[in-house]
């Protein structure tokens, strides 16, 4: 049984069938009443791949070598969660199993260590990231590395945002295909919606605590920190306030605007920036292409 | 095997280099054996010019200091452009074997989480006759390692013959034998698959039009692979006879024996390719010795040579005359496949001048990686979709913590410049991995997941 059953169901006889494989049914026929849940599949597929195309197309034009790093970064996000994850397992198999409150509580507490250790992490991955900058700075032929720390801290956080959501929806994507109808124990019906929109915003805060860590780490802004902490934190316990989405989506959206702006702003960004980008088009050609010439270009 | 070579292979047509070509300017690298000879010349040279650069003024002796100083910046300076091309490429051919290794997977979870003939158990190979539905676990235990013995001693023996065969040049025999295989892969196996996910999707065909699909897609893939080709069909036939041949594996290969052959085979792997007298290891000394192009069968190469302007003898061309060869029979998949599983690293052999800089030739030192590396990785990968929970979380751990000891295995590449074996890194992570999220992850993420929780 998926964890995503509790919220859909399925034909009784069609779970035993389908115990040795992930989907809850292949073979029968669509209903009426199971269009309804294939919408809201629909809608959670579609959520999940606008919010995938935007921060693609803000990532294609990075260079390859940083591909590379997002790749390390998502290996130390496994590992973190790798930890938390056997953290949790002891406390569970140290406690006892029938108390369902224990259980929760340790569920909390998982979380919380969880979060901790991806904090940990970053912090990590910025101090390797460090050591890497100085190596390719040293042996570059003009002193400078051909990445700049602040696109490598983009690129960390978006990464960091990918897997973390990526693990977080892709069981809940594939069961979604499958039919079924979602909610009819009593739960929400909205679950699949909600679910795109919790990843999406869980990409995007992962992707600006990036830029604002990594550059409160440069400038020793420890407060900074602290506050990119405890604003996972409280955005992971946010989310112990589902199914009440009022409560709990729209806080959370709330942060991840105010993250947007703080991180826009840590990046250098500016109004006079935004109104230069917006009439960029009735620029002067001629010096668009002077500076273009200007810069030798360190990669393919 | 991964070949980090000057050499690639198999594209001679101006047409399809200049179109393929990627804009690469090295200065060419001698060869690690004569590499030290190299540098010497090349330390020589500059300090001949120095000295006689100094002797024009000989009463000027802050002139020489300087000329010295000159000398010692130059290297240093060559240095330090060696190391950031060696690092700025060494990167790129990261990414280059990225593309390749994530497609042949992705090919194969697609497979398994759709075709459900995969994942049936329909029997055994003869390689792996213990069965392992007993009622014990011990039993299961040791008959999985019993299966794991009789293959890797099979892989072994065929590895054996196959270097015997290569040392004493029964080049042709090789020939056919890839040759033989390569036909049933790409026309067996291929057959049995489009059956496979026809049936999957309940897509009626008539046996003409599959006689003529896998007619055109057998021959051009022969011609492909074994004679000439443009690069890029060439390596998609060898991703998807990589695919095939690790959708075998999975289908035949019991749960743990699985497991545990994988373990063994990366043992084998860093034994055969580091020890002084492995077979792959003596496999690698012999092709550099004769001087050909390291065991040309069974790699992919990510790469294309054109070199223009030449201002060395054309050994480089000699050696070109390499097609990749993928051939994975059944009754020698086993050993033609393991016998790729290493990195090399060559590079051409020195010139018979010292080259400046400013003698370039326009070449690409291109990234081979052998099918067999590409079979495994995929049969890990592959088995962690397979499993009964289908969770897809192990399946993605599988594949990052692959991905990273590839990256890993390829940064070792270029600092150490010898062979090195591309499996045991990758898998060992990639074991871990998948225990790991699979007993430990997984609990964890369903629980979160049903709360609705995010972390």
């Amino acid at each position: 049984m998926r964890p995503a059953d509790c919220h859909i169901s399925h034909d009784s006889d069609q779970t035993a069938a389908s115990a040795t494989k992930n989907f809850p049914c292949c073979m029968c026929d669509l209903e009426p009443r199971q269009t309804a849940a294939a919408a809201d599949g629909s809608a959670c597929h579609c959520c999940v791949i606008l919010n995938l195309q935007i921060l693609s197309g803000s990532a294609a034009g990075v260079p390859r070598l940083s591909s590379l790093f997002s790749l390390c970064r998502a290996f130390f996000w496994l590992v973190s969660l790798l930890l938390a994850s056997l953290v949790w397992f002891i406390s569970v198999h140290l406690s006892d199993q029938g108390n369902a409150r224990l259980q929760y509580g340790l569920l909390i507490f998982g979380a919380a260590v969880s979060v901790l250790l991806q904090e940990a992490f970053r912090f990590a991955y910025f101090k390797l990231l460090k050591k890497a900058d100085e190596g390719l700075a040293t042996i570059s032929e003009d002193g400078r590395s051909p990445i700049s720390l602040r696109q490598m801290a983009y690129v960390s956080g978006l990464s960091f945002g990918i897997i973390s959501g990526v693990f977080s929806v892709i069981n809940i994507l594939a069961d979604s295909i499958g039919p079924g109808v979602v909610g009819i124990h009593g739960d929400s019906p909205y679950y699949f919606i909600t679910s795109a929109f919790l990843t999406m915003a869980v990409v995007l805060l992962h992707t600006f605590w990036g830029v604002i860590f990594f550059d409160a780490c440069e400038k020793r802004h420890y407060w900074c920190l602290g506050l990119v902490v405890v604003s996972h934190l409280v955005t992971s316990g946010l989310t112990f306030l589902n199914p009440w989405y009022v409560a709990s989506l729209v806080p959370i959206y709330i942060i991840t605007f105010c993250m947007g702006i703080w991180a826009f702003f840590t990046a250098g960004g500016s109004f006079h920036n935004i109104l230069k980008c917006l009439s960029c088009k009735q620029e002067d050609d001629s010096r668009v292409m002077m500076y273009s010439a200007l810069q030798v270009p360190f990669e393919d | 095997m991964i070949t980090f070579m000057n050499n690639s292979d198999s594209e001679d047509e101006p047409c399809n280099e200049r179109t393929s070509l990627m804009s690469a300017e090295s200065p060419p690298v001698p060869s690690y054996q004569d590499g030290l000879q190299a540098s010497e010349t090349r330390e020589a040279q500059t300090h001949r010019k120095r000295q006689t650069g100094s002797s024009r003024s000989p009463n000027n002796v802050a002139d020489e200091d300087t000329s010295d100083l000159d000398v010692r910046v130059r290297e240093s300076a060559l240095e330090n452009e060696e190391e950031e091309l060696t690092l700025k490429y060494g990167a790129k051919h990261v990414i280059m074997l990225f593309v390749p290794v994530t497609l042949c997977m992705i090919v194969v979870v697609a497979t398994i989480k759709s075709v459900r003939f995969y994942t049936e158990k329909n029997g055994q190979l003869i390689y792996t006759p213990f069965s392992e539905d007993t009622p014990s676990v011990g039993q299961r235990l040791l008959n999985s390692v019993l299966n794991t013995i009789i293959m890797i001693s099979v892989i072994v023996v065929m590895t054996v013959f196959l270097v015997v065969l290569y040392k004493y040049r029964c080049y042709k025999f090789i020939h056919g034998w890839l040759i033989l295989s390569s036909f049933m892969l790409l026309f067996l196996f291929t057959y049995i698959y489009l059956g496979e996910v026809l049936k999957t999707y309940n897509v009626a065909m008539d046996y003409p039009t599959v006689i003529l699909i896998i007619w055109n897609f057998g021959a051009v893939g022969m011609i492909c692979i074994h004679w000439k080709g443009p690069l890029q069909l060439q390596q998609a036939y060898l991703i998807m006879i990589s695919a095939l041949m690790a959708l075998v594996f999975i289908k035949y290969l019991p749960e743990w024996s699985a497991w545990v052959i994988l373990g063994a085979i990366s043992i084998y792997d860093l034994i055969a390719v580091l020890c002084p007298k492995g077979p792959l290891r003596m496999l690698v000394e012999t092709a550099q010795e004769r001087n050909e192009p390291i065991f040309p069968a069974l790699i992919y190469s990510s790469a294309m040579i054109w070199t223009v302007g030449m201002a060395k003898p054309d050994t480089a061309a000699k050696g070109q005359s390499q097609q990749t060869w993928d051939a994975d029979g059944r009754e020698n998949h086993s050993s033609s496949s393991h016998s790729d599983s290493q990195i090399l690293d060559t590079r051409s052999p020195a010139p018979s001048h010292p080259i400046t800089l400013e003698e370039m030739e326009e070449e690409e030192r291109g990234v081979k990686l052998g099918l067999g590396d590409f079979i495994f990785y995929s049969v890990l990968v592959g088995k962690a979709a397979a499993t009964p929970s289908g969770d897809w979380n192990t399946t993605l751990a599988c594949f990052v913590a692959i991905l990273i000891g590839l990256c890993l295995t390829l940064l070792l590449l270029a600092v150490f410049k010898k062979a090195l074996p591309a499996l045991p890194i990758s898998i060992t992570f990639g074991l871990i991995f998948y225990f790991s999220t699979d007993n430990l992850v997984r609990p964890f993420m369903d629980t979160l997941a049903s709360h609705q929780l995010y972390i």
